[in-house]
């Protein structure tokens, strides 16, 4: 495979066979090695092929292997002669990271930082057998896929203001309840407000370094010590099962025989199908805005409960990296909308652009970008180059680069967390398992992932944050 | 032919497996083995709940993914931990694949262990071979 280097941060592969457009990677010369071993780069070739794609098939730094697209995948497509592809959003729709800035400095909970992740961990359910906080009933969860956080707030789970700082103001238009199936809504109830398992989790965070001054005090970031709280958790059970339906639905109406990976299995934007699953899946975006929305209003609580107040917490932002977007991009001078699809990829809109906050929009979103359980993680700042770079996308995390297999070979559980322990970070957990899976060594280093962004110019570093409590699903 | 009921492969992001059987029927058990492993330890589960399952499938490989699909169903909507699928049979006709099985295992109870979350079951590197027995492989999304 001919790989050209563009730039210290950018590699293309040409167009070869079937491929409509070239595939434009970000990366290092040093991460480029990692993504080269698995199939990350075949499998943007293979979104390269698919109709209507424009400009190119990009893959972010934090790139790896995912299943159809590449995990740090970004693809718009034409309107009239594109696709929509379940694969090209995920199984998790709306995997998305909420960040919550708080005035209080490390110091004002130090020593209470434990009982504040056990008074977090009573109030938000995280795994099997924890399930919701009640079984809603399936009034209300049409009203939650159909107002995402907006339902949230009106039933007194966080505040007004929350929805503003968050992306599509907390509810995605066009979702349609009455598409789901019996088995997405029966997965539904009992999830809502769960944080789920996995690479899921909440930390309690505070700020090491500030980048750039004047964007970060935007943001409400204003000095190092300075405490944050990060929810990365998705659309969970019903996410999963209308990415299963749709790609089943696709399979029997389309057929697999023309498809270089089964996972690929997509439907023209305007059919019928496409236009199902798009407003299928903006059902499971609005159930997950909601999910983030509630459990930062238990977060809330836990800081009353244990520190006293909740200590000036309001919303920096909400951001999803699972999703597909129609969005309007200046290509060429030239106005038109298009199908974005961001999978495992953060939006990064520059300033001017209405579909981020008024109070942001005279210098970009606040780009939300974790590290892996245990390191740091970023705040960034979208940019216009970032338009016309990469359809307005950055990085999404660290991206993974050993296999769970392997990591719980070379990591035990509780060596991981007295290592973290002895960085002054608190771990609460539900299995040793997970923990040796997550271990900040299985993952790419996001201080490398961040950099590329930031000398990309598709995201630039705002703020740097560091865990000082990790609560993992 | 390996004695092994399944082994997992290395895969940078998610959990690949390979599950055998002399028969095909017996690669799916085996593959619902492999599945489950990442979530709880099968062999500490009561079997106290026998549920019969029908699943159908345009084909062999969709009617995999729908198998394996609904333990995941069964665990979200039921808190159902699957601690084996018995009397499987797999049929095919004009219409596609048909299978029959039943799971058995139990509902979540304190004192089970639920370590991992599997979000799904996907057609990456699946692949469904008969040689010298049956191999199914599969990798789920983590």
């Amino acid at each position: 495979m001919e790989l050209k280097k563009i730039n210290d941060f950018t590699w293309e592969i040409p167009r070869e066979g079937n491929m409509k457009v070239s595939v434009l990677i970000y990366t290092s010369s040093a991460l480029l090695e990692t993504v080269k071993r698995d199939r990350t780069l075949t499998q943007a070739k293979n979104v390269a092929c698919l109709d209507g794609i424009q400009r190119h098939s990009y893959v972010m730094p934090d790139g790896h292997q995912g299943y159809g697209f590449p995990i740090g995948g970004v693809a718009a497509f034409d309107m009239d002669k594109g696709i929509i592809s379940p694969g090209g959003v995920g199984y998790d729709i709306n995997c998305g990271v909420r960040l919550l800035k708080t005035e209080f400095t490390a110091k004002d909970i130090h020593g209470r930082c434990e009982a504040l992740l056990n008074q977090i961990s009573k109030e938000v359910p995280a795994g099997v057998g924890k399930g919701g906080i009640t079984r809603i009933s399936k009034n209300v969860l049409r009203e939650v896929c159909l107002r995402g956080a907006e339902w949230a707030v009106e039933n007194g789970y966080g505040e007004k203001d929350d929805l503003q700082k968050t992306e599509e103001y907390g509810k995605m238009s066009g979702a349609d309840f009455t598409l789901l199936s019996q088995r997405a809504v029966e997965r539904g109830i009992p999830q809502l407000g769960t944080l789920g398992a996995g690479n899921h989790f909440l930390e309690i965070q505070k700020v090491e370094k500030i980048y750039e001054k004047e964007t970060a005090a935007v943001f409400g970031i204003h000095s190092p010590e300075q405490i944050m709280v990060m929810i990365h958790c998705g659309s969970r059970g019903l996410g999963h099962q209308i990415a299963s339906d749709y790609i089943r639905q696709m399979e029997n109406f389309f057929g697999v025989e023309n498809l270089p990976d089964r996972e690929l299995i997509h439907a023209p934007i305007r059919s019928e199908l496409g236009r199902k699953y798009f407003k299928s899946m903006a059902a499971a975006v609005n159930f997950a805005f909601a999910n983030r929305q509630m459990i930062a209003h238990w977060v809330r609580n836990s800081f009353r409960k244990v520190v006293g107040t909740s200590g000036g917490m309001d919303q920096i932002y909400d951001v999803c990296h699972n999703v597909a977007k129609i969005e309007k991009h200046n290509i060429q001078g030239e106005i038109k909308t298009f199908c974005v699809h961001r999978k495992g990829a953060t939006r990064s809109f520059g300033p001017g652009r209405e579909d981020i906050p008024e109070v942001y929009r005279n210098i970009g979103q606040p780009v939300i970008i974790p590290g892996s359980m245990g390191t740091a993680s970023y705040i960034l700042v979208g940019t216009r180059e970032a338009e016309r770079l990469s359809f307005g996308s950055t990085a999404h995390g660290a991206g993974r680069m050993m296999s769970r297999h392997e990591a719980l070979k070379r990591f035990r559980g509780e060596k991981v967390k007295r290592d973290l322990e002895s960085r002054g970070i608190a771990l609460k957990f539900t299995g040793w398992k997970g923990v040796a899976e997550e271990a900040p060594g299985v993952y790419k280093d996001v201080n490398e992932v961040v950099r590329i962004s930031h000398r990309a110019g598709i995201g630039r570093l705002v703020a740097r944050v560091v865990p000082v409590g990790v609560i993992k699903g | 032919m390996s004695e092994q009921k399944f082994v997992f492969l290395d895969h940078t992001a998610d959990a690949k497996f390979r599950a055998f059987g002399k028969t095909l029927e017996e690669a799916f058990e085996n593959s619902a083995q492999a599945l489950v492993s990442l979530m709880w330890d099968a062999a500490r589960l009561k079997k106290v709940e026998n549920i019969a399952i029908h699943i159908n499938g345009n084909d062999l490989k969709q009617l995999l993914l729908n198998f394996l699909e609904e333990i995941l169903y069964l665990l979200n909507t039921r808190e159902f931990l699957l601690a084996e699928a018995i009397s499987t049979r797999i049929l095919h006709d004009d219409s596609g694949f048909r299978l029959s099985t039943v799971f058995r295992g139990d509902r979540f109870k304190k004192d089970y262990k639920v370590f991992g979350e599997v979000k799904a079951v996907t057609y990456d590197e699946m692949k469904i071979e008969e040689e010298d027995g049956w191999m199914v492989q599969v990798v789920v999304d983590l």
